[in-house]
């Protein structure tokens, strides 16, 4: 139970590392093109800013869903 | 890192730390955790109608993520969530309205504020003593019915039960929570109400939602906690589109700090499985508690964080 235990926290460490440089990556690129144009939109278009903010939050969640599950499917899969 | 919605300068990392708690205690309790949010804004300096708004894009992402992974789980009732969405969009619109008479009155902020310590109050004294009472009769049972049975038995079980058999038509079922018959009016007033105090409290509401439902409606915890996630998708959304409307929303802290909040949520869905039902109602006890005394601070020193 004990070694169970410690394996499903080393995958988890992997994962959170993994996870980190993804999300740092995602910061970079995605947020700084996305800035500029949310704000004119928020600004100007606030019915479009709406829509687009529930799809941008509601996509996110399904991508990053997606991606650490994968990631975690990934890492267990390699230690058995 | 500047955000130009609202106007401010907040380090990512912070965000996503906070996105982070607030990820693990929504998907270990079914809560959005705007009683936390909201204060963590505001202390870096965001405005208290931006802090509402983003928080509730920032609840529909993480719901979102809890509650795929609940439905994983088989902790989802769909028909039921649907159905309190509804309840719980029409309250909200009366506990807003609730608010706007208090603004013109001029006493929104001391009404707001006491109603808050006591519903927090109420909660936790409820559950720390109805949570205690279960676990102590379940040390009496046999271990064998215990034992790799996911069972959750509650000390209000029988008011329960009487709630259940009040035939008001239309009656459905509710096959996945294990419900043979209940009133679809029992269901819309519990959404409603926890409508009401999302609309009049601010944020998910899942504080009083999720045990409405074990109590009031007799749906099992694992089960509460997955079906009212579901439900704050549908209600948050609404919210963080009226918000967005009124430009209350700057998406891009809540895409910030939602990317810390995917990974919590995952680890408190995990969680469950390792608890039985009256030990996560047991641990759910200090939220409310903290929300207390939150506003209890405010009012007295007068700061809003």
């Amino acid at each position: 139970m004990k070694k169970q235990t410690a394996k499903s926290l080393r995958a988890f460490a992997i994962e959170l590392a993994a996870y980190s440089v993804l999300v740092i990556v995602y910061f970079f690129l995605v947020l700084h093109l996305l800035g500029d144009w949310l704000y004119h939109l928020e600004a100007h278009h606030r019915y479009t800013y709406a829509g687009v903010a529930l799809l941008l939050i509601a996509g996110q969640a399904v991508v990053l869903d997606t991606v650490t599950t994968l990631l975690f499917r990934v890492l267990r899969g390699r230690r058995k | 890192m500047f955000f130009p919605i609202s106007n401010t300068d907040i380090n990512p990392i912070y965000l996503v730390v906070v996105g982070f708690i607030i990820g693990i205690l929504g998907g270990f309790f079914g809560v959005g955790g705007s009683f936390i949010a909201g204060p963590a804004l505001r202390l870096m300096g965001v405005d208290w109608n931006y802090a509402v708004g983003t928080d509730l894009a920032h609840i529909v992402g993480k719901s979102i993520v809890a509650a795929r992974q609940h439905r994983s789980l088989g902790n989802v009732d769909l028909k039921l969530g649907l159905i309190m969405a509804l309840g719980t969009i029409g309250g909200a619109e009366v506990g807003a309205q609730f608010i706007q008479a208090l603004k013109r009155a001029g006493n929104v902020n001391t009404v707001v504020s006491f109603v808050a310590i006591v519903v927090y109050f109420s909660i936790s004294v409820f559950m720390l003593w109805e949570s205690h009472k279960t676990l102590r009769s379940a040390k009496g049972r046999s271990p064998q019915r215990l034992s790799g049975v996911k069972e959750d038995h509650s000390a209000f079980g029988p008011i329960t039960q009487k709630i259940q058999r009040v035939k008001i038509w239309p009656m459905i079922s509710l096959p996945t929570s294990g419900i043979r018959e209940i009133s679809l009016w029992t269901i819309l007033l519990v959404a409603f109400i926890g409508g009401i105090f999302s609309g009049f409290l601010g944020g998910g509401a899942g504080y009083i939602r999720m045990p409405s439902m074990v109590y009031v409606l007799g749906i099992p915890t694992h089960l509460a906690v997955g079906t009212d996630l579901f439900e704050i998708v549908i209600s948050a959304s609404y919210g963080t589109f009226t918000h967005a409307i009124k430009g209350n929303v700057d998406i891009l802290i809540a895409l910030v700090m939602h990317t810390g909040a995917v990974i919590g949520a995952q680890i408190g869905v995990v969680a469950t499985q390792y608890f039985a039902g009256p030990k996560i109602r047991l641990a759910f006890v200090p939220l409310p508690l903290i929300g207390a005394a939150i506003v209890i601070y405010t009012l007295i020193t007068g700061h809003k964080f």
